[in-house]
């Protein structure tokens, strides 16, 4: 298992072990986390599952591929560290993670 | 009952999928403490559909993926379950709903989230073992194991089950031929320049394709499907028959309690029912779409969930989410389509990118205001176009159409 936290826009953190093999958007959303909302379900599809990635952990959570990417452009509040969480897969090397959410998923 | 008061009413949800499975997790969501009662008619806790005619045919998700939420977290939350729980009567005065069981569950609040079933083809031999729907994921578990190397597939209807499953029956190694009625496929969902683009790129694919072309009959022997009779006379041999030909809105159950049906369930703004107490929400819900002024029935996880944040909203009396515009998905080898919108009484298009190097958009103007786009492997598009079409301002053309002009400068 894997700890990572969310926290919400409003402060609110959620600590959650989540399996290696889910992604951190699949962590937030079957743990019911408010503010994660993947309409698509992980297809990459939507960018509703917008998080910024505290930047400690940023090398470790990989490159964005040329989909992400162009989703993200069209974001709403996008910084540096955003990553759209379900092109985020979970393993151990990420025990600890903390990533924050947006105000909105819009 | 006040929003405070309501923090503690039984809300009762008929239908455990996504949108049924969702209103109980917004409900918590927002702070929502009192019972919740979930009934949903198959086995299965609420999991996902989408990847059943992609992921899950392919074998690349399982029953734990599909999940909305894990077993443990009902029991936590406090949601009852009734599974396998079939609701058959709604009693409005007493405000009670009553399973086939004979149980009857009383509620503050009723959500319906019936979904829709999927239509079925009434010709000889519909019953055929082997001729199959895909809807549930107990349908695709029947017809994941109909296909595999060599295995032949027909698939009746060019829609986008019918298109998604005949992608990930290829990548098994199956033979597939689709038969679709109209001249062209997908012809009620989108767009000719759209519909001759799939159909090319799944011939190149190894997939055949009877259009304009009617099912008389399935034949079969001992009691198995054998083979697709066209109207034409053709035999067209198959393993495996996949029906994909639309679906209907379960609400049946809505209409005999009285409420207002058209198609659907007719709702609100905020996805209430005529009556106060009652919701619908969903493939099942005849919604009003503001953008575009009018009454519809969607069938996407999109509007899924954002009924199912309506619903929740409203119970709670909290400030309902921000109106969406509607969007669809559909992954196909390696095509990603987005589209944003609906074409109503769109009266030109406008093509963009490259559709021979399967990259580009298609938009849908009505005078100069974006209506929808169709966006294959095109992200770009479909972001900026979702959000012009949700802004209502007029659109340029030209710059539309011209790549040297990036999608962030036209929606500017």
């Amino acid at each position: 298992m894997a700890k990572i936290t969310y926290i919400e826009h409003d402060g609110t953190e959620h600590a959650l072990d989540v399996k290696p093999g889910l992604t951190v958007m699949e962590g937030a959303v079957k743990n019911n986390v408010p503010g994660i909302d993947a309409d698509c379900g992980g297809a990459c599809a939507c960018a509703t599952c917008h998080v910024y990635v505290d930047e400690a952990w940023l090398a470790k959570t990989g490159d964005k591929s040329a989909m992400e990417e162009s989703m993200l452009d069209f974001a709403e509040n996008v910084e540096p560290n955003s990553r759209l969480s379900c092109q985020i897969k979970v393993t151990d090397a990420l025990d600890g993670l903390v990533v924050r959410l947006p105000e909105s998923q819009h | 009952m006040s929003a405070e008061a309501n923090q503690n009413a039984c809300v009762v949800i008929v239908g455990a999928g996504h949108a049924g499975g969702s209103a109980a997790a917004f409900l918590r969501q927002y702070g929502h403490e009192g019972r919740i009662v979930l009934i949903g008619d198959e086995p299965l806790l609420p999991y996902q559909r989408p990847p059943l005619s992609k992921a899950w045919l392919k074998g690349e998700a399982d029953a734990d993926s599909l999940a909305l939420k894990p077993a443990d977290w009902y029991g936590e939350n406090n949601v009852f379950l009734r599974l396998s729980g079939v609701a058959e009567r709604i009693n409005r005065s007493a405000k009670t709903v009553t399973l086939a069981s004979g149980e009857a569950i009383s509620y503050d609040f009723l959500i319906l989230a019936t979904g829709a079933r999927a239509r079925q083809l009434p010709i000889p031999g519909a019953d055929l073992a082997g001729v199959l729907a895909l809807r549930t994921a107990a349908d695709a578990e029947l017809l994941k194991h109909a296909l595999g190397l060599g295995k032949r597939l027909a698939v009746i209807g060019g829609g986008y089950v019918g298109l998604e499953a005949a992608a990930s029956a290829r990548a098994l190694g199956a033979e597939v031929v689709v038969v679709e009625r109209e001249s062209r496929v997908l012809a009620r969902v989108a767009c000719e320049t759209l519909s001759t683009f799939f159909q090319d790129y799944h011939r190149a694919r190894g997939v055949a394709f009877e259009l304009n072309a009617g099912v008389e009959a399935f034949e079969g022997a001992d009691n198995h499907i054998r083979g697709v009779r066209l109207s034409d006379g053709r035999l067209l041999p198959c393993d495996v028959a996949l029906v994909g030909v639309g679906a209907i809105p379960n609400d049946e159950l809505a209409k005999d309690a009285g409420l207002a049906t058209a198609n659907g369930v007719v709702v609100g703004l905020d996805a209430r029912t005529d009556d106060p107490a009652i919701f619908a929400i969903g493939d099942v819900a005849h919604r009003p779409l503001p953008l575009y002024e009018r009454q519809f029935r969607l069938e996407s996880v999109p509007n899924a969930l954002e009924q199912a944040k309506q619903a929740a909203s409203a119970i709670l009396g909290r400030p309902g989410p921000a109106p969406e515009v509607p969007w669809f998905w559909s992954d196909q080898y390696d095509l990603k389509l987005q589209i944003a919108g609906l074409p109503f009484e769109a009266d030109r298009q406008v093509v963009r990118g490259d559709v021979a190097a399967a990259k580009f958009a298609v938009f849908h103007l009505k005078g100069d205001l974006l209506q929808a786009v169709e966006a294959v492997n095109a992200p770009p598009e479909f972001m900026a176009g979702k959000q012009l079409i949700a802004k209502r301002t007029p659109v340029n053309a030209e710059k539309l159409a011209d790549t040297s002009v990036s999608m962030k400068e036209v929606a500017a």
